[in-house]
């Protein structure tokens, strides 16, 4: 579809003055927009900037304190998800929907049945799913049960549930944070078929490659209101990101080349079996130098996980040989837990930072004192803690990472994600450790909190410290890496320089496919 | 061991498996669909008192049944409104209607009826009587299947076979039916309901109550089929036997039924043998009558493998932002 076509189209979706708060936070500040029918629109913004607040009134969510809502040219109310789904708008959300024990045709069905009895739905569902599948490469098996399938293949179910219910519009809220470069560009093609069948789109998403990629037009959110809508073809990145952040922004992070010191850590032959006694680990080598960022690339669940909580003590090995600093590092026994590790100077940025990197109800000093809560520092005497001397060095650090609000007492879940990150990251590194270990630190981090993070972590290495990145976003990899590892089920495919390399070989290695001894 | 002696064995087990199935199926009602439920023995007892009062004043079974179910919805009810309107614990809850039921049986049973906290023999049409099946009487010579048919099959009452059916009954609805599945899934994953815009709530109560109904048949079936009148604590722990069987069944209906059968059968031998003399040595008859309770505490301890609960059981649910 050109652009004098799409210029030329009826608006599908019109938002007027549309605000809503929640107690004294105002979400959505007198945001109005207008998407042409048959386009794909993109809604950037940092988190806590409304996006999802807005896209969540026009799915029926929430009702807006103020506003209205056209679809087609007519006034439309949505006081919940019903009627949003009557007006032909479907909503694919960031954490799927879907029932994960029940196969691909109960989840398609489930609240769009036909009638009381189940057969004539499922069968109906099977037809479709079949032509839908020719129509639009979205081939799913339909008897597959939710949880055997990858995240890939769960989004297209979530995208066929909202064919199956007639969907006009399709509202993706972070389409592509859970899939791999293949699987998102599927995603974009199938999402360009869409739209030359005449559906709309709306995709929420803080990748701005994206945006440039595959959107028509782009909306700008800050902190609540609606700072601008743009054609995407008259923008760029470097645009884009200024009107979120409201300054210029780094997208890429400056650093001076690696020079490597001795070697830190040596890992050799590392297997680990999970609960289950399945080997997620195969056999690792490799070894991380002073002043050094190993980068670990990979589709997630092909042992990067493990790998992270073998080194941070979180998990035990099977066999093989870890060395710090040229002493082995107790695999298996009683020095082998988290706290022993730290002692080494290990420290370790989880990949999951609510479940395993700061618990959610404590205040943020407490967090920020766990795991080195046994320190001298933070300690009046033999009995107790020295709580003062926490909250005052959680105030030190939270000036020092910028983190807002800049209050020890709040409790952790009141932090956005990108502040939650940098307690977190706060915590690790300023104790200033030989390795650190950081898993996927930018994961639901907004592009401010992300250019910060960045830059601690190559201030970390320039300071001659060793350190181990795992992440499934190829572009942190690449802006971040001095020697790139490649993993796939469980093994390490190849290392890579970053300047020897380019997406396309590495997304064939964390696919498993070697190209022979080239 | 005779063949007629395996007979009456079996035809006890079905006797005793007949209140705990009941229960079973009740509480798989309930927990499918992500409420826990550990009120299945007040709910029992409320109906099994309701149920023999009522049968008493009118010697009507058939009210009797009714007002038992009635009590025991609105212990349901009662429940639902603390889980799922109020967002509360689910346990506490349903300890709360334990205590309640025990309690307010015994207390109304006394100024009713001043018998101690017993209702009234009931007699006549005030019970279920046992149905004989058709033909029962004419082919009960016939070797093996006979006897097997007339003593085995037939001879329970209207209750019995009501229990036996809901489990075929229960799987079709689960697994072949709309409500089946919203209810499967709102246990699962509310917020996929919740999105596909179904109100959790409703389907949540939908089956709450269907438990309230079925513990309802069950307590009644103990207070007016099994026994004659309502007696002080009478359901005996029976609510929570049903819960083992219903973890040890991992929430399947034909599976509640093989786990309600197994129970019901310790029970009957239980009660038929009390003194198991094994050499020199005799197993006393507390041993006997403890199985079932025995076999409870072991399948609760997670002795039977993993049992994967329905995985929104037990969490209010509040819509996220």
């Amino acid at each position: 579809m050109t652009d004098a076509q799409s210029d030329s189209a009826p608006y599908a979706i019109e938002l007027k003055g549309i605000s809503k708060a929640f107690g004294p936070v105002q979400a959505n500040k007198d945001i109005s927009i207008k998407v042409r029918k048959g386009t794909i629109h993109g809604i950037v913004g940092e988190n806590g900037a409304g996006k999802s607040t807005l896209m969540s009134i026009l799915y029926g969510f929430y009702k807006a304190d103020e506003g209205e809502i056209f679809i087609n040219g007519t006034l439309t109310p949505i006081p919940d998800s019903q009627a949003a789904i009557r007006a032909g708008i479907g909503m694919v959300h960031q954490h799927f929907k879907l029932v994960e024990n029940f196969t691909v045709v109960e989840n398609v069905i489930l609240g769009a049945e036909d009638g009381a009895l189940l057969k004539p739905s499922v069968a109906k569902a099977r037809k479709l799913l079949t032509e839908l599948a020719a129509e639009y490469e979205l081939h799913v098996d339909p008897d597959a049960i939710i949880e055997d399938l990858s995240v890939g293949h769960q989004q297209r179910v979530e995208i066929l549930k909202q064919l199956y219910r007639e969907a006009d519009i399709l509202i993706l809220d972070e389409p592509t944070g859970v899939l791999t470069p293949a699987e998102a560009d599927q995603l974009f093609r199938i999402l360009g078929r869409l739209k030359d069948e005449g559906k709309t789109i709306i995709m929420i998403t803080h990748k701005l490659r994206e945006i440039m990629d595959v959107t028509d037009t782009v909306s700008v959110m800050r902190r609540g209101e609606m700072t601008a809508t743009v054609k995407t073809a008259d923008s760029s990145p470097e645009e884009l990101a200024e009107l979120m952040v409201g300054r210029k922004v780094l997208l890429r992070v400056d650093k001076s080349p690696t020079k490597p010191g001795q070697t830190v850590l040596q890992v050799r032959d590392l297997v680990v079996h999970d609960e289950q006694k399945v080997e997620r680990l195969k056999g690792v080598s490799f070894e991380i130098r002073a002043g050094e960022v190993l980068g670990i690339a990979g589709v997630s669940g092909n042992g990067q996980t493990e790998l992270l909580e073998v080194l941070g003590g979180m998990i035990a090995a099977t066999s093989g040989e870890i060395v710090l600093n040229g002493d082995s590092i107790d695999l298996t026994g009683a020095k082998s837990d988290g706290q022993s590790r730290r002692k080494r100077g290990i420290a370790h940025v989880p990949e999951d930072r609510q479940r395993e990197g700061l618990i959610m109800n404590f205040a943020a000093w407490e967090n920020v004192a766990f795991g080195y809560h046994h320190d001298p520092k933070y300690q009046k005497n033999r009995l107790f803690m020295d709580n003062a001397a926490m909250k005052r060095d959680t105030a030190e650090k939270m000036e020092h990472y910028d983190v807002r609000p800049p209050d020890p007492m709040l409790q952790a879940k009141n932090f956005s994600g990108g502040n939650q990150q940098k307690i977190v990251v706060a915590r690790e590194i300023e104790r200033n450790p030989d390795l650190l270990l950081v898993g996927q630190p930018t994961r639901g981090v907004d592009i401010g909190a992300i250019e910060f993070i960045h830059k601690q972590i190559i201030a970390l290495r320039d300071e001659g410290k060793a350190i181990l990145l795992v992440s499934v976003e190829l572009d942190e990899i690449f802006s971040l890496s001095d020697r790139i590892a490649v993993m796939f089920d469980g093994r390490i495919m190849g290392e890579r320089l970053p300047d020897e390399t380019n997406e396309g070989e590495l997304g064939l290695l964390m696919a498993g496919v070697t190209k022979g001894a080239a | 061991m005779d063949f007629a002696t395996i007979l009456q064995l079996l035809d006890s087990t079905v006797r005793s498996a007949t209140p705990l199935l009941l229960a079973c199926l009740a509480g798989l009602y309930s927990e499918r669909s992500g409420i826990f439920d550990i009120g299945l023995e007040g709910k029992m007892l409320i109906s099994a008192f309701f149920s023999a009062s009522v049968a008493a004043f009118t010697g009507n079974v058939w009210i009797g049944l009714l007002a038992g179910i009635a009590a025991s919805m609105v212990f349901a009810a009662l429940h639902g409104l603390a889980s799922i309107t109020f967002r509360g614990n689910q346990l506490i809850s349903g300890v709360a209607i334990n205590f309640l039921a025990a309690g307010m049986t015994v207390v109304l049973g006394d100024s009713w009826f001043q018998l101690g906290g017993r209702t009234p023999q009931l007699v006549g049409d005030g019970r279920f009587r046992d149905i004989t099946l058709p033909f029962a009487e004419a082919i009960a010579d016939v070797p093996l299947v006979g006897p097997i048919y007339s003593d085995l099959i037939s001879g329970h009452s209207i209750l019995v076979y009501m229990a036996f059916f809901f489990v075929p009954l229960t799987w079709w609805v689960l697994y072949r039916t709309r409500f089946g599945l919203r209810l499967r899934a709102v246990g699962e994953n509310p917020a996929a309901v919740d999105t596909a815009g179904i109100s959790v709530v409703r389907a949540r109560y939908s089956a709450v109550l269907i438990c309230g109904v079925l513990t309802g048949i069950a307590g009644a079936y103990l207070a007016t089929s099994l026994a004659a009148g309502f007696n002080k604590d009478m359901s005996a722990g029976r609510g929570f036997i049903a819960l083992a069987a219903l973890i040890f069944a991992k929430w399947r209906p034909w599976y509640a039924l093989y786990a309600s059968l197994l129970f019901g059968l310790l029970d009957a031998v239980g009660a038929r043998y009390q003194n198991i003399a094994i050499g020199e040595f005799v197993i006393p008859v507390q041993f006997m009558q403890a199985l079932p309770y025995i076999l409870t505490v072991v399948i609760l301890a997670g002795f039977v493998g993993k049992a994967i609960p329905p995985r929104a059981g037990g969490e209010p649910y509040v819509k996220e932002r």
